[in-house]
């Protein structure tokens, strides 16, 4: 179920970003979509990639502090308020959301989600058993 | 414990028996050696001035430079006749340092050594192999003469040709293993990588000095060599190895208190500072007759440890080596020894860390900036996770050296290495050359 998400560390200065973006360019790895938590100083890129390994190959090779973490992707109808039910689900559940960031595309009027939960088998079951879509992460890495 | 009568003995009867082989040594000293009684005779002392061992502290202080302006011989207190050994040290520019053993010192030697291979409660039975080189170099003689005194089975290996050492190992059935921390490290890569099966092995524990390491290259050679490794420590000036040496306990190596008395100084002021300061180790030989040394630096930073020891011996102990007495940075009037921050760091990542101390001033206030480079180990996936590891350093690294510090986590390769090795420190201030001594 889990998704694999590249999380990278950065510091907070200009070009950095650029920097990574280039790098998987040329290694043809295509971002699906990807979220940034800084302070002001250092700053952690997530990203959801086409090909996860190559992707973390890449940039470690590239000299990058890389790491792989699992995270859920959920499908949510992208109208006002369409997440709050998903996150009742889960917080009936008992799960703890340590953060979550949406895809920037979307299919047949569904926005993409993706969790860091503290527990991802029970989040999955939880939300699946609800009624909500969880895509394979097969199909999250080329959507 | 090899010698328990010594090694354990009353701290009061310790102090007398120093004091009495003190004022032998610098009777010694001022009536042979023309260059330490031309420096009591600047300074307006006599031996008898000497009373107490706190009379110690306004002795003249020997540096290495001492020892080599007088090269060969020139501080030796015996007559060559009398000298049945020279050892030298590897001096890195011109002249080497020469130090001569009289039949006596020879035993003393072999004492101390026993002590610290008793260490690892090792007896006749054992089986040592000694892997430290042979030669100029006190390690391997060193070693040798210690084990064999004590009656084991010593194995003179010397350095290098580590599948052969391996093979005897197994063969021999060695017990204690004697080399530098680095090697035991290839040691055991090379039983990895030609795959030899532990239980082929009696080895159980290592005597690892000569170089300095850290706690976490301990608990690595532990883990794969399984033995119980334990920090040995020495100079030729002093003796050679067997000056101090870790017991089981490894907190900390016992210094042979009877024959070479440690003091910890201020390396800038030369003022001597109470135990639990760290600062620059000085040590005075008591019972040496070839080559006496009066307060030696050895430029070698640690701090001494007073509190009784679980073990049961009497004899003070000194911290790990921490770093050399010239890459001592004075901040906001503290003095700061990189090694400190180094150690701090190693406590907190399983991995060497790459880092970078940045001392600048800004408005007459030095400022101080550790930089370090966020590993794979180190890295969380969370904000929050960097945050407090960010916290986790700056207060550890606070505790220690008593002065704030800016910690800042940078990327890896952020930090210029020059020939494979980082720079460790920057410092922007203008400050004037310390003189070379
Ligand atoms: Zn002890």
């Amino acid at each position: 179920m889990a998704v694999k998400q590249i999380s990278v560390f950065l510091e907070n200065k200009s070009g950095r970003l650029a920097a990574v973006t280039k790098l998987l360019g040329e290694k043809q790895v295509n971002i699906r979509a990807l979220s940034i938590a800084d302070t002001s100083d250092f700053g952690i890129l997530r990203l959801i990639v086409n090909d996860p390994d190559k992707a973390h190959k890449a940039l470690k090779e590239g000299g990058f502090t890389v790491s792989a973490t699992d995270v859920l992707a959920v499908a949510v109808p992208d109208t006002p308020g369409g997440l709050a039910p998903a996150l009742a689900v889960l917080e009936d559940a008992g799960v703890n959301i340590e953060y979550l960031y949406a895809f920037v595309a979307q299919r047949a009027g569904m926005a993409m989600v993706l969790f860091k939960v503290n527990d991802t088998e029970r989040a999955a079951a939880a939300l699946t058993k609800a009624g909500f879509s969880v895509p394979k992460p097969e199909e999250v890495y080329s959507v | 414990m090899w010698n328990p009568e010594i090694e354990s003995m009353p701290r009061e009867k310790l102090r007398e028996l120093q004091l009495k082989r003190l004022k032998e040594t610098v009777d010694l000293a001022y009536q042979n050696v023309p260059h330490y009684r031309q420096k009591f005779d600047q300074m307006g002392l006599k031996p008898q001035d000497v009373k107490s061992l706190d009379d110690l502290a306004h002795l003249p202080f020997t540096v290495k430079t001492d020892l080599r302006d007088h090269y060969p011989f020139g501080l030796f207190a015996a007559p060559l006749k009398d000298i049945v050994r020279v050892h030298a040290s590897s001096g890195t520019t011109g002249k080497p340092i020469v130090v001569g053993y009289t039949r006596e010192d020879i035993s003393t030697w072999a004492e101390v050594m026993a002590r610290t291979i008793g260490m690892v409660n090792t007896t006749f039975e054992d089986v040592v192999q000694v892997a430290y080189g042979y030669g100029l170099f006190t390690g391997g003689l060193g070693l040798h003469y210690g084990a064999e005194y004590m009656g084991a089975t010593v194995v003179p290996m010397s350095g290098g040709n580590t599948k052969r050492q391996i093979m005897l190992m197994q063969d021999f059935g060695t017990t204690v293993l004697c080399c530098t921390p680095s090697y035991a490290l290839y040691i055991a890569e090379v039983f990895a990588e030609i795959g030899v099966p532990r239980e082929s092995l009696k080895l159980r524990a290592g005597l690892l000095g000569a170089e300095p390491w850290s706690d976490a290259m301990r608990r690595e050679i532990e883990e794969k060599l399984k033995i119980d490794a334990v920090d040995i420590y020495g100079l030729s000036e002093v003796i050679g190895p067997g000056v101090a040496s870790e017991c089981l306990c490894k907190e900390g190596l016992h210094i042979c208190e009877d024959h070479f008395i440690p003091e910890i100084i201020d390396p800038e002021t030369g003022t001597v500072l109470p135990p639990g300061r760290p600062g620059e180790l000085v040590f005075t030989t008591i019972t040496k007759k070839g080559s006496p040394v009066l307060r030696y630096r050895t430029r070698d930073i640690t701090l001494l440890i007073d509190v009784p020891c679980a073990c049961g011996r009497t004899h003070i102990r000194m911290a790990r080596v921490m770093g050399r007495s010239d890459d001592m940075l004075i901040i906001r009037g503290v003095n700061v020894f990189p090694s400190q921050i180094e150690s701090v760091l190693l406590s907190i990542s399983h991995t060497e860390p790459h880092y970078l101390i940045v001392v600048d001033r800004e408005k007459a206030l030095d400022t101080l900036e550790v930089w370090i480079e966020v590993s794979e180990d180190l890295f969380r996936d969370e904000i929050k996770g960097l945050e407090e590891l960010e916290r986790c350093i700056h207060n550890e690294i606070e505790s220690v050296l008593g002065i704030s510090v800016k910690v800042k986590l940078v990327e890896p390769k952020t930090i210029q290495r020059s020939e494979g090795k980082a720079k460790r420190v920057v410092d922007k201030r203008d400050l004037p050359k310390k003189q070379e001594g």
